[in-house]
């Protein structure tokens, strides 16, 4: 007898894109948390991520998702030049509205809102018209880079790069554009098949 | 210290893509250690073998025409299981498209819906390589052109098939992993020849 796979015929499932704060349940049993193990703990980076089931079910295989956590962090969190961290969040967005993955779509929309607040309703607009919405040069830049690279096979070239030029970015900063879009491609994967998203709370 | 994402874009110590990783030092050695973790040295064979995991990785950087880093997997594959990669190289044509796509639940984004090869392991593929394998295959298939349309039941063939709860983590993590590791390395191919 197989494993089996938990559904959630109940839930309603979201779908639109939201800046809101969505749920998300697993499809595979996570880890328990009285067996969770110190090896474990390194893998969950903080503690604290032993109450949510989408790390407690990544801490299945440990050193991986230990790995996982620290280069999201150091990509996203690393201030030491390159990318604003608004213009971070920003093409996590793009990725995850390019690779249709609702939830990371929903953290790391309200995140580029909350890094760049003036910009709320043009975060908005990506989520709402997707990546060919309008947006100043800059942003369109990110976000043509992000889907490019996004794109199977990759249409990310030099036309990418001089365009990330020409609005003031740095080869530093690019980098953590390329870096930003790959990790969510990572990301995303894990977070569409491994479970799925629920509604904000009413 | 081997690092294989400057081996496939031709970053050598003290060049500008080198100072640039550099600033990234974290992102940059923990790719390496995913990387080892998932495929170089993976401390847990029962959940999948090595032969399973390079199959893996070659399948989808090939699906995703990584060329250098197919090549990589190519060549690993080819020490380890030489039979699973000429029937993996059989399918590559049937089994190639581009991404991605798929279709969203019912509601306004179904405007955005579209179409396209819904992959199933062939006959030949299933009977050289198993059906365990196979259904990772077409599980891979599935994460890298239309992930929107994974599901519950997509995981529940990969049980049936033979693999465990933890084994599906680690196929996930491996897929996943390699789509971020090969548009790293296309991303900094890129910038490399920027000039």
């Amino acid at each position: 007898m197989s494993e089996q796979a938990i559904h959630h015929p109940e839930l309603t499932r979201p779908n639109a894109f939201t800046q809101a704060e969505l749920g998300w349940v697993p499809w595979l049993e996570p880890k328990a948390v009285e067996d969770l193990t110190e090896e474990d703990y390194t893998g969950l980076v903080e503690r604290a991520r032993a109450g949510n089931p989408y790390f407690r079910l990544l801490v299945r295989d440990p050193v991986v998702l230990g790995a996982r956590t620290r280069a999201d962090n150091d990509i996203f969190y690393n201030e030491d030049a390159g990318l604003a961290r608004a213009e971070r969040e920003l093409s996590a967005a793009a990725t995850s509205r390019t690779n249709g993955c609702l939830y990371c779509a929903s953290v790391h929309s309200r995140f580029a809102s909350i890094q760049a607040p003036s910009r709320r309703d043009d975060v908005q607009r990506l989520l709402d018209e997707g990546i060919d919405a309008a947006q100043d040069d800059r942003w369109t830049a990110v976000i043509e880079a992000a889907a490019a690279l996004t794109a199977t096979p990759s249409h990310f070239g030099q036309a990418h790069v001089t365009a990330l030029r020409a609005v003031g970015l740095d080869d530093q900063a690019i980098v953590d554009v390329i870096q930003s879009a790959a990790f969510f491609n990572w990301a995303n994967r894990l977070m569409l098949s491994l479970g799925e998203p629920t509604p904000p709370a009413a | 210290m081997s690092d294989l994402i400057d081996e496939l874009v031709g970053i050598v110590p003290g060049d500008r893509l080198d100072a640039l990783r550099a600033k990234r030092p974290t992102a940059r050695s923990d790719a390496q250690t995913t990387y080892d973790a998932l495929v170089a040295a993976p401390a847990d064979l029962a959940r999948a073998s090595r032969a399973e995991r390079v199959a893996l990785g070659y399948w989808v950087a090939s699906l995703s025409y990584a060329e250098a880093l197919a090549a990589h997997y190519r060549s690993l594959l080819e020490g380890l299981d030489a039979g699973a990669l000429a029937a993996i190289d059989a399918a590559l044509p049937g089994a190639r498209t581009t991404g991605p796509f798929g279709a969203y639940p019912a509601g306004p984004l179904s405007a955005e819906d579209e179409d396209g090869l819904r992959w199933a392991a062939p006959a030949e593929l299933r009977e050289a390589v198993g059906a365990r394998l196979a259904a990772a295959l077409e599980h891979a298939h599935l994460l890298t052109y239309r992930p929107r349309e994974s599901s519950a039941d997509a995981l529940q063939a990969l049980l049936d098939a033979g693999w465990t709860t933890d084994g599906v983590v680690t196929v996930s993590q491996l897929v996943a992993f390699t789509h971020f590791q090969l548009r790293v390395v296309a991303g900094l191919t890129v910038l490399k020849e920027a000039n």
